[in-house]
């Protein structure tokens, strides 16, 4: 970590990271509004969106407290540009067939189980409660999605070919979201966070375990993987994403209210 | 509402002395207000109306996510993007739920959501406009679910027991959705830019008389009402809910400092009702037969979703079932 | 299609309540059901706990018979707590 940055520009920047990924994710599932494969699958998702922008306004509201410039958790979410995103590169990829959805579903949603129940235990009390209250929610999201990777890869010869070619196609954003950085490291040396060794094997493992019961090929443990959305250089996708997301805050800036 | 036109393939209201026992049996209970129930007796007629109502009502729900999930994507505010996708989930599950009554009386949902996607079944004309401005998100909630409201809580008492206790839950959750519409209103012109006045202006006078239109048409034009009001499966006429809503959405459209595009609209005191316009009735057919803005992309919006996500569905059977045989193995 | 089964949904709004009809939902298999339930019928925490029973598996009284189901039962007074008169003395039971 550069000189620089002190602990609590660390923590700005890891509660964006933690708000920017619930806030892209909830965007995607957004979109799928009206598009799912059963109505009762609409349900689910808008739950699981919900859930999401629900948690990324709990972060962002801490992160604009902390960061005190006077913008609002809204400014946080809506005006900011794709370089200043700290979400991971798995969320903004385009929803794709059911399998793609659901398979970048279950990759964040297996990171995200291990590292809700690390900060249940964080020192700070508002980061505790916000991911106690988050971890209900986050386990049952996993328990959806790990159960859709295996009735894809399991069901018929189309799904688990289908199946396997997400998880191949998305694997390559799987590295940067278990390998801790700095910020990460110094964090959780400061009790927040999970231990990034420990994470990576928890979610190697979890995951394994899930796409072997779903009869699915795990690709290579060095396999090239796509790095760069903790330093804010994403994939193209999320600078469409923004433009639809932020609209109406953009094109009316002396809206004071909606 | 959200059910217009309904067929009920009767002609002629029977009287007690030309229905069969069973059917006089039937009409009894009816007057009686006694709620009919899934196995009991009930007329062809009255079984086959309800399964077009009730679907066209589950339709209407499950089409009418699309205008508003048009700006789910691009809500201005955390609290505004929350609440319209609670809103917009509660509107797929009063769908489910209002598809679960209708499968009590032996019709298969799939087969009545191919007819809708054949466009063979309506859904209500509403949905077949567009959402062009963050203020339809408001207009939409109030104006739309205003009337919707309206009509619906008067099916709380329609006979058939699992409509009516779909329609009650219905009613109870739907409650917040006018109020977060007219808040979205309210807030706009009174705290907003000129642009965003317009905006509610321009959003009223595109969808008020879509929204009249809701009820349906009126009474003299309406040849299947007087069945259905036998059997008190609609409980009031068209033209009755229409006034009932003109009448309490008028102050609140004087509450917003807005105006509704009609230069009839006054208040009656001899009637002690406002009077208003004569509806355009041409739009209203045109757009039920299926020439309104947006006819073809909602119909093709739903039928892609069922019809792409064919291999999902199968796939989860595919999976049930080994996991079913895997069980009987242990065992 | 007709791909999904029908099952049927009961929940239990508080404890120490039956569990009571709520509706149907469609699903592949049981524990699908339960999810699609739990995200249908219990949205605004309305439930505590949930049964989901394949439709198929249900057998209903024909509400016509409810003569002979249920008028019999009309005169077993005895089934009825109040039927049995105690001394006050007893006090409540």
């Amino acid at each position: 970590m550069s000189k620089a940055m002190t602990q609590q520009a660390a923590l700005h920047e890891y509660l964006l990271r933690l708000a920017d990924s619930d806030m892209i994710l909830g965007q995607r599932l957004c979109e799928l509004c009206g598009k799912a494969p059963a109505l009762e699958e609409e349900m689910a998702l808008m739950n699981v969106a919900l859930d999401l922008v629900g948690q990324a306004r709990n972060w962002y509201e801490y992160a604009a407290e902390l960061i005190d410039d006077g913008r609002s958790a809204d400014d946080l979410a809506f005006r900011r540009d794709a370089h200043e995103f700290r979400n991971a590169l798995m969320v903004e990829q385009p929803n794709g067939d059911y399998a793609v959805t659901m398979g970048r579903q279950f990759f964040f949603d297996a990171w995200h189980y291990f590292t809700i129940a690390a900060l249940t235990k964080a020192p700070d009390e508002r980061i505790a409660s916000i991911a106690a209250k988050a971890a209900k929610e986050v386990q049952y999201h996993l328990r959806r999605s790990s159960e859709w990777v295996k009735r894809f890869g399991d069901g018929t010869e189309e799904s688990h070919q289908r199946m396997q070619t997400a998880v191949n196609d998305l694997w390559r954003f799987t590295g940067e979201m278990i390998e801790a950085d700095e910020i990460e490291q110094s964090l959780f040396k400061a009790g927040i966070g999970p231990d990034p060794e420990q994470l990576a094997a928890d979610w190697k493992g979890l995951v394994n375990e899930v796409l072997t019961e779903a009869t699915l090929t795990p690709p290579p443990e060095d396999a090239w993987m796509y790095r760069g959305a903790k330093v804010g250089h994403h994939t193209e996708h999320l600078g469409y994403i923004l433009a639809e997301m932020q609209f109406l805050p953009r094109a009316y800036p002396d809206a004071k209210t909606w | 509402m959200y059910a217009q036109l309904v067929e009920t393939g009767v002609k002629r209201l029977k009287t007690y002395e030309e229905m069969s026992p069973e059917e006089r049996g039937f009409q009894l209970k009816i007057d009686a207000e006694t709620k009919i129930e899934a196995k009991n007796w009930m007329p062809e007629g009255y079984r086959k109306t309800l399964i077009r109502q009730i679907s066209q009502h589950a339709h209407s729900e499950v089409v009418g996510m699309l205008p508003e999930g048009n700006w789910v994507t691009r809500a201005p505010t955390l609290k505004r993007k929350l609440q319209l996708m609670a809103k917009i989930q509660d509107e797929a599950g009063h769908g489910l739920y209002l598809y679960s009554a209708m499968e009590t009386l032996g019709a298969d949902r799939d087969e009545e959501i191919d007819k809708l996607h054949e466009g063979k079944a309506k859904y209500s004309s509403i949905f077949n406009y567009p959402t062009l401005s963050w203020a339809d998100m408001g207009t939409v909630g109030w104006l739309v679910d205003g009337a919707a409201i309206v009509n619906q809580v008067v099916l709380q008492r329609t006979s058939y027991g699992p409509y009516s206790r779909a329609m009650i839950r219905i009613c109870k959750e739907e409650s917040f959705h006018q109020r977060q519409g007219y808040q979205i209103l309210l807030d706009l012109m009174r705290e907003g830019t000129e642009e965003q006045k317009q905006m509610v202006q321009d959003s009223i006078n595109r969808f008020w008389w879509p929204a009249l239109m809701m009820f349906g048409p009126s009474d003299d034009q309406s040849p299947n009402s007087q069945q259905s009001m036998a059997w008190k499966i609609k409980r009031k006429s068209n033209d009755e809910l229409r006034q009932m809503f003109i009448d309490q959405t008028v102050p609140q459209l004087e509450f917003l400092g807005c105006t509704a595009p009609d230069p009839d609209l006054k208040w009656n005191e001899e009637r002690g009702h406002y009077d208003f316009g004569e509806i355009d009735w041409q739009e209203f057919f045109d757009v039920l037969k299926g020439n309104g803005p947006c006819n073809k992309e909602r119909v093709e919006t739903r039928k892609n979703a069922i019809d792409g996500g064919a291999w999902v569905r199968e796939a989860a059977k595919a999976y049930a079932e080994k996991q079913q045989q895997k069980k009987q193995k242990v065992a | 299609m007709a791909d999904w089964p029908l099952y049927e949904v009961f929940v239990r709004s508080k404890h120490g309540l039956n569990h009571k009809h709520v509706g149907s939902v469609h699903a592949a298999d049981a524990e699908m059901a339960m999810e699609n339930a739990r995200d249908l019928y219990t949205r605004r925490s309305e439930g505590v706990s949930i049964w989901v029973v394949p439709s198929a598996a249900i057998t209903a009284s024909s509400p016509d018979e409810k003569e002979v189901l249920f008028d019999p039962s009309d005169d077993k007074v005895y089934r009825h707590a109040s039927f049995y008169e105690l001394p006050d003395e007893v006090g409540h039971m």
